[in-house]
Formats: C-alpha cells, structure tokens, sequence
C-alpha cells in the first residue's frame, strides 16, 4: 500500500535520510526503530509533506504523495500522531476530535456519521469522554497521547503514522495504549507505521522492522527475527551488555 | 455642570471611541494569532471602511444598510488582495520582514487613498439624524448607540463564529499549532487568509460607524491604527474578551484624560498606556499564565 523509494530528506545542509526505501503491506503493524538523531521521526514527516523529500518518490495506494503539503496527504488516507502529542492545548476534548474529521466536515459528509466516530473514540479511551469538555492542555501526558492518537483516528485514516506513542508515559498508561494500537489492527485492519525508541515492545507487537542508523536503513526483516539479531539486540535491546560487564 | 455629569458624560463618549478601538484590536489580535505577525495596515483598512462608505453613501446615494454592507466588503476585498500580495508569496519570511511589510503597505494604501479621494476631510452623515438623548444628566448621540450596538452584534458573530463553526475552530487550532493543524489536514495558509478577511471586515466596520462622528480623510488609519494596536496590547493580544476590555478600558481613560486634563493630551495617554504595558506585562493585563500539564 506504500512504497517509499529512495528518498533523500534535507535540514537545511544536513543530510538527514539518505536512500531511504521501505515498504507497507495493507493491515501491517511496521515499526521503524534506531537511536536518537536515526531518522526515524524525519521519515514519518517527510510522508506527511513537513519536510519534504529533495528526490524519491513515495507512492500511497498507487498515488505519488511526495510533493504534496500537509493537508492535502491527510486527505490521502495518511494521518500522523506527532512527536509530543502536539494537541490544541487551548481547545477542549470534543473540539480536538471534531478537527481530527476538519476535512471529513469540508467534504460534507453528515454530522451524524462524524459524532458515531467520536462516540467510537470514547469507546477506546473512555477518559477522555469524561474530560471532554475540558480544555486539551490540562489532560496528563497519557490523556494528552489518547488525545492525539483519537484525533488522527477521527480523520479515518488508511495509513496511521505514529511517533513515539510511549514518550515520557508511565509504564501502566504505555500497556493501555499499545493494548489501544493492537486493537487497531485487530478489529480495524489500520495500517501502522511506530516509531518506538523501546524498540523492544514495538517488535514485540510489529510484523516487520525496519532499523536505522544516520539516515540510511541498515537492518530489515520480521519483527521476531530483529528480536532474535544479535546485532538489534546488543545496539538496542540492551542484551549482551551483561556479559560484557562481567568479562 | 457638576463633575460627576462631566464624568458621565465623558465616561459615554469614552465607552463609544473604545468600542471601536475594540473592533479594530480584535483585528490586530486575529492576524497575530494565525501568523505571528503585527499587521501594522490594520489602521489603513479602518480607513478604507470609511472611505468607501463615502463612496457609497455621497457619491453612489446608495441606501444607508447597503452602503454600509458594499463598504465593508469592498474593504474585506482590500484585505484579502492585501494578503495575497503581500504576505502569500513569501515562503520563508520571518515575522519581523512580514511586519516591516505591513508597514511599507500601510504606506502604499494611504498614498493611492490620498490620489483618490484627496487631501480633504469629509463628512459622512450621521445613520439615523444627530439629536442627542438625554440619560440622566449625559447625552448621547443616535450614533453612539449604533456604535455600542453594530459593535455587540460584530463581537458576538466573532465569538460564534470561533467557538461553535468548524473553520472557527480550525483557525484557533492554526493559532494553537500551526504543524499540528496541517497534520489533521487544515491549509494553514487558506487560514491565514480568513484572518486576514476577518480583521479587515472588523476594522471596516469601526471605520465605518465611527465616521459620521470624526470625519474621515486619508489618514485617519494611522491614529486609529494605533491607537487598536494599543487595545489589542493591553488585552494580551487576545482575541477575545481581553482586546474587548482593553479598547474599551483604552477609550474611558482618554476621554476621562482629555477632559479632566487636557484634551492636548489624549493621543499621548494611550500610548503612556501602552508603553506601562509593555514594560510591566507585556502579556496584557488580563494575560494569565498558561495552564499546561506534560
């Protein structure tokens, strides 16, 4: 469903993805780990047209999406859950979903169907419905996560892109969320994209991995194979590291 | 006249002139919002709402309501063209160029206002006759009223619009997080033109009703401007309740300067107003910390 083929993403002079190519069959849960500075989060939003590609070409369900703004590839069918959370801390619960569906509004389809979405996100995470009314910047960081991951949902998306879901959560509220992501997959067949730095809980629930490292993908493969890589697991699981301190 | 009429009576034509920075605050305060820049030819649009309500009403004999309504959007035309000449094709301006570029358009507006209408003052009549009415021991003018209640009705059609429309909401968000809007699929730029159509439809209308009280001529804008800016300072750039109070708090104070002190010293109050504001707290008076919880 999207084939990203040797794309090149600049800041400025800084080469930040170089030939990046990765693949995403339909209802695939693909995670995409690496250290720090990787890519991991440029390659989420080159796709959504942030910071554009200078060359490559990304095809979404036959669509070249690649030099399209924002919008417009929220319009295709790909939502992103940004780093951070990024909600609209100044509007309340109910106002941040209502704009997840903005375009769904703009293209006239009935209120009706938008409010069963909504009534659906509630079901997902049941705070939020309890804070709907209150304004988004004073929800906890978890909430502010649900938030976020329902307002892209709201936009019915084929494609969700989501950037660090686990960031500075408790451990208690990332099993709610990931228990959130799989259910995704299960009941909605929503295709995902994760950038986790716990690289470990995103294979666990992944199909397929890709691994990064300055800009270029180095490792690929299925998900229980990445976790059983040497190689995965000394730069980014932490194994090994024991013997090393007792030799 | 005792003090205490004096001070009613100043305290209604206080009110009256603060309604009207209030509208063109709000304009100030819009356009901040969605682009972080000062549109410093907010002023030159108040005076285009007056100008072409002359048009209409002396030269055209158009009828009262519709000569108001072509003004105003012949003047919301003005913004949006200002926009889209302007700020649009800059891709990578920083705010401050963008400012200084209001600025040079400021310039621009008055100059062709000035080779169309003329140096001249004029005078739009009054909307409905200039008999005063008595209130207790103040009078007040039809015109006041029509400022206090086309003011209400233009303030409450804001308030509407951005808390219960979809593109109100959106633009808030815009203002909220400009990346974040774009990610839930709002042309941030097609918001920054509404901002633009908003304010420039707000300014008009303060341009408009306050004409047949102050005469109008080319460069009415530039106080005006200001003295808006000073308004939508003092309410922390708000758009909202806080630009509202601060015109009005703005209007009161000159009034009650000029005729207790000096009338010589009217503009200078607003701006000792503004300067205290923005070295005591430049987040407005009715600014208050954010609340916010990571």
């Amino acid at each position: 469903m999207l084939k990203v083929k040797n794309i090149n993403t600049y800041y400025g002079k800084v080469h930040a993805l170089k030939n990046v190519s990765i693949h995403l069959n339909e209802k695939e849960i693909v995670a995409l780990i690496g250290a720090n500075g990787a890519g991991k989060s440029t390659i989420l939003n080159t796709l959504s047209g942030i910071t554009p590609a200078r060359s490559g070409s990304i095809e979404f369900n036959g669509e070249l999406v690649q030099s399209l703004p924002p919008d417009r590839i929220v319009k295709a069918g790909i939502s992103q859950v940004p780093e951070g959370r990024q909600v609209f801390k100044g509007l309340s619960v109910a106002d941040n979903l209502e704009l997840g569906a903005y375009l769904r509004f703009c293209a006239g389809e009935s209120k009706e169907k938008i409010r069963q979405d909504t009534r659906h996100i509630y079901e997902l995470f049941p705070r939020l419905e309890e804070r709907r009314k209150q304004m988004a910047g004073t929800l906890s960081g978890g909430e502010q996560q649900m938030l976020s991951i329902g307002r892209a949902l709201m936009a019915r998306p084929k494609l969700l892109l989501l950037d660090e879901p686990s960031m500075g959560l408790a451990p208690l509220v990332v099993q709610e969320i990931f228990a959130v992501i799989e259910r995704l997959r299960v009941q909605e067949g929503t295709t995902i994209l994760l950038v986790e730095q716990n690289a470990k809980a995103a294979l666990k629930m992944a199909d397929r991995g890709y691994v990064l490292e300055t800009g270029k993908v180095i490792i690929e493969g299925n998900a229980s194979d990445l976790l059983e890589n040497p190689e995965v697991q000394r730069a980014y699981l932490g194994k090994e590291k024991k013997e090393i301190w007792e030799r | 006249m005792e003090l205490s009429d004096q001070i009613a009576q100043y305290l209604v034509s206080g009110l009256s002139t603060g309604a009207i920075y209030a509208l063109i605050g709000l304009g100030f305060a819009i356009i901040y919002n969605s682009t972080e820049i000062i549109n410093f030819a907010q002023g030159e649009l108040v005076m285009l709402g007056g100008m072409f309500a002359l048009f209409f009403i002396n030269f055209l004999h158009l009828p009262l309501p519709l000569a108001v309504l072509s003004a105003v959007a012949s003047t919301t035309a003005a913004g949006v063209l200002f926009e889209r000449l302007t700020i649009r094709p800059l891709k990578a301006a920083t705010p401050l160029s963008l400012i200084i570029i209001t600025i040079g358009g400021s310039i621009l507006i008055r100059g062709i206002a000035m080779l169309v209408w003329g140096k001249d003052t004029h005078a739009i009549p009054a909307f409905s006759g200039t008999e005063p009415i008595l209130i207790g021991t103040a009078t007040i003018l039809p015109q006041h009223l029509w400022i206090f209640a086309l003011t209400l009705l233009a303030i409450a059609m804001n308030k509407l619009f951005f808390n219960y429309t979809i593109t109100g909401k959106a633009m808030r968000a815009c203002a909220v997080n400009k990346r974040a809007a774009g990610l839930v699929g709002i042309d941030v730029r097609k918001m920054v033109l509404y901002s633009f159509a908003i304010s420039a439809s707000l300014g008009s209308l303060a341009g408009i009703i306050v004409a047949p009280l102050t005469m109008t001529s080319y460069d009415v804008g530039i106080m005006l401007g200001l003295k808006g800016f000073c308004a939508a300072i003092i309410g922390g750039l708000s758009a909202g309740a806080g630009t509202v109070l601060g015109g009005l708090l703005l209007g009161v104070l000159e009034s009650l300067g000029a005729g207790l002190i000096s009338s010589g010293y009217k503009d200078a109050i607003a701006f000792i107003i503004l300067l205290l504001i923005l070295f005591i707290r430049p987040q407005g008076l009715f600014g208050k910390a954010e609340t916010e919880r990571v």
